[in-house]
């Protein structure tokens, strides 16, 4: 039991895939323009990334070692399709906001870099799980800068004001505030876990 | 004039890196001297345009009279990986100056989201077949323009004295950031 909540930590922290691996910028700058769109995204991303590494996990002794990459960009690209089919039918205004962003879950080195370095040696339970500790680590990464930049832009956080909406630096929510709130939350990050 | 138009929105204005936050792996990865990320510029140009074209004909005359559209994730990137494998073998056999060139770099492209992004782009944007390659290059451009310009600053910042928690990867991002405050400036341009 120990070791399965291990997994999940180790996503969480160790292997935060935002904070520490550097993988799947594109979606974490791209889609963080506030609290709720960067949750949604980092969502959408774990359930693709859990399905994937399932069956991933399921068909590893399966898929020759030729083909194996093919075989399970295959696999992404149909738990993809099937989440963006699904939010266009009951979340079409997340949807529109997120854009291109959900199609481009399939080329997210995250998903990929799992089943790679995760699904395709360990089993299905673990792989699972695998898929829930690094969904969360990069759902928590994206709430937080999603929530720092929505509150620096225009001082709310959940579309809860905090102060008023004038005192805001526009910058946050545009393209610069993205990299430079990263890179603070970054070097945050650093400080604190090499301690 | 529209095409003329259209090269100036995607190089300056919607730059894919600074505006649009695609590409931003190889941005950060590959960026660190000026002849690497000129590589991957190129590489990432000459794919584009290939693929943006033949993922166009594609959907416009197989997926849509099919009626097969939700398909087009799947399709793409497996066209985009093949696509990917057949320019490097073609290269490695007709033009090994280039293929020495941009060799290193055409492996990792299959999973630069830029390539899938612009093909995607075109058919949601309702773009006929020429505006489709312009827009393909001038996005290509606009990507090889910020990551030399990215790489430059970093060689720079090797000399400089950066604090010890801000080394690497966080100064690397408010350097970008300030790249992109530069961008913001060309917007409402075109």
């Amino acid at each position: 039991m120990n070791n399965k909540l291990a997994i999940i930590v180790n996503g969480i922290i160790k292997e935060n895939p935002t904070f520490v691996l550097f993988l799947g910028m594109c979606p974490t700058l791209g889609t963080t323009s506030s609290a709720i769109n960067g949750m949604s995204m980092g969502l959408a991303t774990m359930v693709v990334l859990i399905c994937s590494n399932f069956v991933i996990s399921c068909l590893r002794n399966l898929i020759p070692d030729k083909v194996h990459i093919p075989c399970y960009i295959v696999v992404i690209a149909a738990f993809v399709t099937v989440v963006q089919l699904v939010m266009q039918a009951y979340t079409p205004g997340l949807y529109e906001t997120l854009g291109l962003f959900i199609p481009l879950i399939v080329v997210n080195c995250i998903v990929l870099g799992r089943a790679e370095s995760f699904a395709a040696k360990n089993g299905p339970l673990d792989s699972a799980l695998d898929g829930v500790g690094i969904g969360l680590g990069f759902t928590i990464a994206l709430t937080l800068l999603g929530a720092c930049r929505e509150l620096l832009g225009t001082g709310k956080i959940f579309n809860f004001t905090l102060f008023p909406e004038q005192y805001g630096a526009l910058t946050f929510v545009l393209a610069p505030g993205a990299f430079m709130t990263l890179g603070y939350l970054v070097a945050i990050f650093n400080k604190v876990t090499k301690k | 004039m529209i095409y003329f138009t259209l090269i100036i929105a995607t190089i300056f204005v919607n730059n894919i890196v600074l505006a649009q936050f695609l590409g931003i792996c190889p941005f950060l990865g590959v960026s660190k001297k000026v002849d690497t990320s000129l590589g991957m510029g190129m590489a990432v140009t000459f794919v584009m345009f290939i693929s943006t074209i033949v993922t166009w004909l594609l959907y416009h005359y197989c997926l849509v009279p099919l009626n097969l559209q939700f398909l087009q994730t799947i399709v793409y990137i497996l066209v985009i990986a093949a696509l990917v494998q057949i320019v490097e073998i073609v290269l490695k056999k007709t033009s090994p100056s280039l293929y020495a060139a941009l060799g290193v770099f055409l492996p990792l492209i299959t999973t630069n989201c830029t390539i899938l992004g612009v093909a995607i782009d075109v058919i949601n944007k309702d773009m006929n077949l020429l505006m489709s390659s312009v827009y393909a290059i001038g996005t290509a451009l606009g990507f090889t323009l910020a990551m030399v310009l990215f790489a430059g600053i970093r060689e720079q910042l090797a000399t400089a004295d950066v604090p010890e928690g801000m080394k690497g990867t966080p100064i690397a991002l408010i350097t970008a950031s300030l790249l992109a405050m530069a961008f913001m400036g060309f917007s409402g341009m075109a």
